[in-house]
């Protein structure tokens, strides 16, 4: 491989060097985080994340932001641990295709119609629950489950919704047609592109890999609660842009989110086997989510 | 001569391109320096290393005047007044608070220097582009620039502010100030140059003084002999494809009637505000209109509707590249293939970047492209689409002239092949050189319409018409 491909690639994959480096640094202070267990719970801690950033990355590719995922999460889990799983699915959908309403039609940003989402969702939540926890039904509990006993379902789940993203964004005119409308949404109305409808579908796929995202995490803890996934969608955001997405649209890829959410699980492992106290790796972790920023905007100088 | 600025072998580069090569660059006090060349010849750059933004790899830069650059993207606070604006940096301040009154008093006597007369308390947001330019002028005039550099400011304005700009830039030069020119028209260089160095491929190819022709600049600037600025041919027109009748949105334009047959080019000439662009939008399907059809190839098609007219058979090429052509964060490719995503056949983006001469790779990110490749990129897409009738509005603006006359030849192909093309055009000579009719529009209605052959003053005439309410 000769120097420039080798930038190239370290440039395209930073946050792959960062996330390796990272569990580099934690692995040589801990020797226990490369314990097989351990690697698998980190994927299973990253799935929930994952997999609502998953969705998130239509999005931001697409020049817009949705600040109710953790809250359609904890509507969906809560919808789906009354009634059945799959309804929930149809509920986190229908969220977002509200969002998408508001924004495509109505005209909002999609600062301000998500922020009214998270507060409606979170609403509905705490209403229909009435502010208990209830349990999940089996179904919900099998998707948090182990399917052999080194075998997490939450690890293949995340992995499944990795490819589907990955799918969705280079090989469907979906895809193409979110990084046309991030990248110039005038061009892309002007290339004939239906931008309102298109975002319809775009902010409906967002809310629909969040419900998928909010059922997981159900299955994992046996339970929906009124407050799940509280504040998640600040953690999705930073998966997204950890993994090299821009905010202002048209640039993103499902292997950046992957990592970033991998970055971000490998982090709060790794401060708790280092026994750094909770409050301080709050701290910690913001610093990196603005050391990859800093990196990331460098790097494009 | 009291050389303000001299530079010497100027060499950068960007990776593995080189895109100064051993530049040389005088600029005395009192003359208008003109620097001619085609996109990615080097121009910006080297304006970019004068100002320090860029460090050059190898040679000096001597010089004790200080230096403004005037870019196209102005450096402006739309939401702030002109005094503040003009003041921007170095408010004048009492009892640690901004001195409105100071700032009242000073600003006229900037703002006269370029001949403006504007309210200083006006917000700038509020101003004309040309308006805007001449603040931007005085603020550097204020901080006693002796060397000023404007980037390509004629490409913004009208003729009349053209004219405007052009004596206030004769004025600064008798005053003292050494001006560095950067434009693409001709007629403007032999108006004010005093001397033009003309760049190509990063290197400097010759010093020309204030009487070379339009024929030698524009062969050293390409580097080989251009027979024919616009190449035409005509085709025999067939049957009517675009026909926009009484075309009316009130306020905008009014009454317009427009056939363009197969084989045809009809082009759109008309002052700035005339309403060109905006016609061609409502055609189209982007803006809504009040009255009126428009159909192609006999179909009439749904009023406000992309979608229904790029199916019916139509291309619109904008304006406004960056702003409304080009997905800039995208590859080549990507951006090829934006009218025809449904169509999977990839080798088609290959040989259409082939056929339209694209120089870089279609993985390469479209910002790589200089603006005359990038242009092609926004036609080629609608080439891809194949479309029977193909609207271009300012299709070589900012383009320099080698990728002009590939674009004309891409006209002259399209009507080859029986399409129609309507050709909005600020560019007299242009839209005069490729039509085969020409129509005039003033105040949002059709002044007239010419045929083939022209003159400008004719389109001039028709085109500064009142025309009675």
């Amino acid at each position: 491989m000769s120097t420039i491909s080798i930038r190239k690639y370290a440039s395209e994959n930073g946050a792959l060097a960062g996330l390796l480096v990272l569990a580099l640094v934690i692995a040589l202070m801990q020797p226990a985080f490369l314990n097989a267990q351990n690697l698998l719970n980190v994927g299973v801690q990253a799935a929930v994340i994952a997999i609502m950033a998953f969705g998130m990355t239509f999005v931001v590719v697409a020049g817009g932001i949705d600040l109710s995922v953790g809250s359609i999460a904890a509507l969906a889990a809560m919808v789906g641990a009354l009634t059945a799983g799959p309804l929930g699915l149809v509920v986190g959908a229908l969220c977002g295709l509200v969002n998408g309403a508001l924004i495509s039609y109505g005209k909002l940003p999609p600062f301000i119609a998500t922020l009214a989402m998270l507060s409606v969702a979170r609403g509905l939540t705490l209403v229909f629950s009435e502010g208990q926890p209830h349990e999940t039904d089996a179904v919900v509990t099998f998707l948090g489950s182990n399917l052999a006993p080194s075998l997490p379902l939450p690890l293949l789940l995340m992995l499944a919704f990795f490819g589907v993203t990955g799918l969705i964004l280079t090989r469907t005119n979906l895809g193409r047609r979110m990084y046309a409308i991030g990248g110039n949404e005038e061009a892309a109305k002007l290339s004939g592109i239906d931008v309102r409808r298109n975002k319809l579908w775009i902010y409906a796929l967002s809310g629909l890999f969040a419900a998928a995202a909010g059922l997981v995490l159900a299955g994992r803890l046996g339970s929906a609660g009124p407050q799940a996934a509280a504040g998640y969608e600040l953690d999705a955001i930073a998966a997204v842009v950890i993994g090299g997405a821009s905010l202002s649209g048209g640039v993103g890829r499902a292997t950046g989110t992957l990592v970033g959410a991998l970055v971000l699980a490998v982090l709060r492992n790794g401060l708790n086997l280092l026994q750094v106290p909770p409050f301080w790796q709050q701290v910690v972790i913001g610093v990196v989510i603005a050391l990859a920023a800093l990196l990331d905007s460098l790097r494009r100088r | 001569m009291n050389t303000l600025i001299a530079a010497r072998g100027i060499t950068k580069h960007f990776g593995a391109t080189k895109a100064l090569d051993g530049v040389d660059l005088d600029i005395f006090a009192g003359e208008v320096h003109v620097l001619l060349g085609e996109n990615g010849a080097g121009k910006s750059t080297l304006v970019k290393v004068l100002a320090g933004i860029h460090s050059p790899d190898a040679g000096t830069i001597e010089g004790h005047a200080s230096l403004a650059v005037i870019h196209q993207e102005l450096a402006l606070v739309p939401e702030l007044s002109v005094a503040e604006n003009l003041f921007l940096n170095r408010l004048p301040r009492r009892f640690g608070f901004v001195d409105r009154a100071e700032m009242r008093r000073r600003a006229p006597e900037l703002l006269r220097r370029v001949g403006l007369d504007v309210d200083p308390d006006a917000k700038v947001g509020d101003l004309g582009i040309a308006q805007q330019q001449m603040i931007e002028i005085a603020r550097a005039l204020d901080k006693d620039a002796g060397v000023l550099i404007l980037d390509e400011p004629t490409a913004v304005l009208t003729d009349t502010e053209t004219d405007r700009l052009l004596r206030i830039m004769a004025q600064l030069r008798d005053n003292g100030v050494g001006l560095v020119f950067i434009t693409h028209h001709l007629d403007e260089i032999q108006r004010v140059a005093d001397r033009i160095t003309v760049l190509r491929d990063g290197r400097s190819v010759g010093v020309l003084g204030p009487r070379a022709t339009p024929q030698h600049m524009i062969e050293l600037m390409v580097g080989r002999p251009i027979d024919e600025q616009y190449p035409r041919a005509r085709q025999r027109p067939g049957t009517p494809l675009l026909s926009i009748q009484g075309l009316t949105r009130r306020g905008v334009f009014e009454d317009i009637s427009i056939e363009v047959h197969a084989g045809e080019v009809v082009g759109i000439a008309g002052l700035v505000g005339a309403g060109r662009t905006e016609v061609a939008r409502a055609a189209f399907g982007v803006d809504a209109y009040d009255h009126g059809t428009v159909a192609v190839d006999g179909k009439p098609l749904r009023r406000h509707d992309v979608q229904a007219a790029i199916k019916a058979g139509l291309g619109l090429v904008p304006e406004d590249r960056k702003g409304q052509g080009l997905v800039l964060t995208a590859t080549v490719g990507q951006n090829l293939e934006l009218v025809t995503l449904d169509d999977r056949d990839q080798s088609r983006l290959h040989d259409i970047a082939g056929k339209l001469r694209i120089k870089g790779r279609v993985e390469q990110p479209v910002k790589e492209l200089s603006g005359g490749n990038q242009q092609k990129v926004v036609i080629g897409k609608w080439l891809l689409a194949d479309p029977k009738v193909l609207i271009l509005d300012e299709p070589t603006r900012g383009v320099d002239v080698g990728a002009k006359v590939e674009i004309y030849e891409l006209i002259n192909r399209m009507t080859a092949q029986g399409r129609a093309v309507l050709l909005v055009s600020s560019d007299l000579p242009e839209v005069i050189g490729m039509s085969d009719r020409v129509v005039v529009m003033a105040h949002g209605r059709v002044a007239g319409e010419l045929p083939e052959g022209a003159t400008q003053d004719q389109v001039m005439a028709l085109a500064v018409q009142e025309i009675p309410a």
